[in-house]
């Protein structure tokens, strides 16, 4: 850092001139080129520029879309067809709109996984964390709505069990309900109000973004140690060490992107999806989205309805609450022997209530989703408060350079812990 | 900002003109409001494709099961056949989840016409006629069991198949929508 200045001085006339009226290109300057980023950071850190380039993605894919899509529910389904097989190109800008909403999902379960691993929930980073939480909301409502638009069975039956579901809310519930619609049924005034909102949320994420990143600047980022930047010794500049490691892990990570769009771009999809919407048959067996699988396990796990309902959005509102949860003091689990288990098993058991949410309700599948959603609501709820209390962790590095350069400090660095979170990737 | 005193203590013109504006502006805020949610409401061609439909029962066959549709609801018209009827009848009401007698879900002396919403009241779906254990209903999405009488007998449905609001205007007529007035 020492061989950056840290603050930005305009060069020419013109520059200073605009600086002066409008000093943008200062705010640029300290936020994304001399801003410190802790030296250690793994890979896992460059999920937020991922995201960041998968809403961008999603806004301008679907931006094309609205172009040649038309909101109407006996136009909607051929229009969608009509941008796969007429429109130039159109199956390319559907495909990467479809799977990029995958896309955005996978990397932003890793971003909160990566949260949850190293404690960057915790102080001074709550409000960043909560803002994390509201744009998980809004990514998910964006993207229920965003798969009603194509008009076919499962659209039409996803967006009636959906909004079943909101109606079982006690006194507004019906009122919700009929908000939704927009009649007696879902049907027309539901498409084009879902296609209104779909195009709203997006902006409204990039709104929250932005508070998203400004409340990671005023603290910083978190690093895999968890121990604060003490001296410039311990931060490299963001630009060009974490621009370029950024960029080059947004560009294998659209490798990724682009094996689903252009060899199994129907793979994370339904089938039943390019039958047009009858609302007289339902399809044999109604599946949500994949990213959806593990609240869609907790909802079936209740036998009642209500509180169902209530389980599976008290499942994303407990994360808003988990800085004051976990009761330790320590950030990053490298140093946590015991949370570090327990972490493991709340991802297994993630994972587990995924492949659930994918199975019919029957059978020994129901009694696994309710073990495995009391599970969830254990780990949050008693687990992580008393784990706080009850844990010793492992003596932390005196800074993040000694943990960098190995020194066996009075902290020490506990072995493997700086190979370990790169092993997972 | 201009020197302000804080030695009036008595509350000025200036307070309540203060007050005032703000309450004024808070309650026409919120007004406004209104014509944005009430445009989220069902609008006047919805409602207007919401009267009342007459069904003609004539060409429903003994033991056949039509769809029709009300504001944009799928209903089921069933014409019983007595052995479904006699089951119907024949329950003991205390085993059912949401007891209801048969004789409470059909008309009198149009007992073999049974006429439900068609969706599931768990989440909606909607239930395949003449299959599972009460040859009722069975809906394939999350396993709910109906009896020929739309009452739910096993599975996450919370109550019955919802009865609509209908009329036989004759023997072989319905009008759904439209409570008898009688």
């Amino acid at each position: 850092m020492s061989q950056h200045s840290t603050t930005y001085v305009p060069k020419s006339a013109f520059a200073k001139w605009f600086e002066s009226r409008l000093p943008i290109a200062g705010l640029v300057h300290s936020s994304f080129i001399a801003f410190p980023v802790p030296r250690n950071l793994n890979y896992f850190w460059t999920f937020g520029a991922i995201l960041a380039f998968m809403l961008v993605s999603q806004i301008v894919t679907g931006v094309f879309l609205a172009m040649y899509y038309t909101p109407n529910a006996s136009l909607a389904f051929q229009s969608v067809e009509h941008i796969m097989r007429d429109v130039n190109y159109g199956w390319l800008l559907r495909y990467l709109h479809a799977n990029g909403a995958s896309m955005f999902f996978i990397a932003v379960y890793i971003h909160i996984f990566r949260g949850l691993y190293y404690g960057s929930y915790k102080a001074p980073r709550e409000i960043l964390w909560i803002l994390g939480v509201v744009i998980y909301g809004l990514m998910m409502a964006t993207a229920f709505m965003g798969y009603v638009l194509p008009w076919g069975q499962m659209s039409f039956w996803g967006a009636t069990v959906i909004t079943n579901i909101l109606a079982a809310i006690p006194v507004v519930g019906d009122t919700i309900q009929s908000l939704l619609w927009g009649g007696y049924s879902v049907g027309n005034p539901t498409l084009n109000r879902f296609f209104s909102i779909h195009y709203l949320l997006p902006f409204m994420i990039v709104g929250v973004v932005i508070l998203h990143i400004w409340a990671l600047h005023v603290p910083g980022q978190n690093n895999p140690t968890g121990v604060p930047i003490k001296s410039g010794k311990d931060a490299v500049p963001f630009t060009p060490y974490a621009t370029i490691k950024d960029i080059f892990a947004t560009v294998v990570f659209m490798i990724f992107f682009a094996w689903f769009v252009f060899y199994i771009p129907n793979f994370l999809g339904h089938a039943d999806n390019y039958v047009p919407a009858n609302p007289a048959v339902t399809p044999t067996h109604i599946v949500p989205e994949w990213y959806f699988l593990p609240f869609y396990a907790i909802l079936r796990a209740i036998p009642d309805k209500l509180g169902g309902v209530i389980a599976m959005f008290a499942a994303i509102a407990v994360l808003a609450f988990l800085p004051w949860l976990d009761t330790s003091k320590v950030r990053s689990t490298n140093y946590r022997p015991l949370y570090k288990q327990f972490f493991w098993i709340l991802v297994a058991d993630t994972l587990l209530l995924g492949w659930l949410g994918a199975k019919p309700p029957e059978g020994w599948y129901v009694v696994v989703s309710q073990i495995a959603t009391a599970y969830y609501f254990i780990h949050f709820l008693v687990i992580l408060p008393v784990l706080g209390f009850i844990e010793r962790p492992l003596p932390l590095p005196n800074s993040i350079l000694d943990s960098v350069m190995g020194v066996k400090g009075g902290a020490g660095l506990p072995s493997g812990a700086k190979a370990e979170p790169q092993a997972k990737g | 900002m201009a020197e302000t005193t804080s030695t009036v203590v008595e509350p000025s013109r200036r307070d309540f003109l203060f007050i005032a504006t703000g309450a004024a502006a808070a309650v026409g805020g919120a007004t406004l409001v209104w014509p944005f949610i009430q445009s989220m409401t069902p609008d006047a061609a919805t409602v207007a494709a919401g009267a009342p439909v007459e069904v003609d029962l004539t060409p429903i066959a003994e033991g056949q099961i039509v769809k029709v549709f009300w504001r944009g609801k799928l209903i089921f018209i069933r014409n019983r056949t007595a052995a479904e009827v006699k089951a119907a009848e024949d329950v003991n009401l205390a085993s059912l989840r949401d007891p209801q007698p048969d004789s409470a879900r059909v008309k009198p002396g149009h007992t073999q016409w049974l006429i439900v919403y068609g969706n599931c009241t768990h989440l909606g779906c909607v239930p395949l006629g003449h299959q599972g254990p009460y040859e009722g209903w069975f809906c394939p999405c999350h396993g709910s069991i109906f009896d020929t009488s739309g009452r739910v007998r096993g599975g996450p449905a919370p109550i019955n198949l919802p009865i609509p609001p209908y009329t036989f205007t004759s023997d072989t007529k319905i009008v759904i929508g439209q409570e008898a007035t009688a």
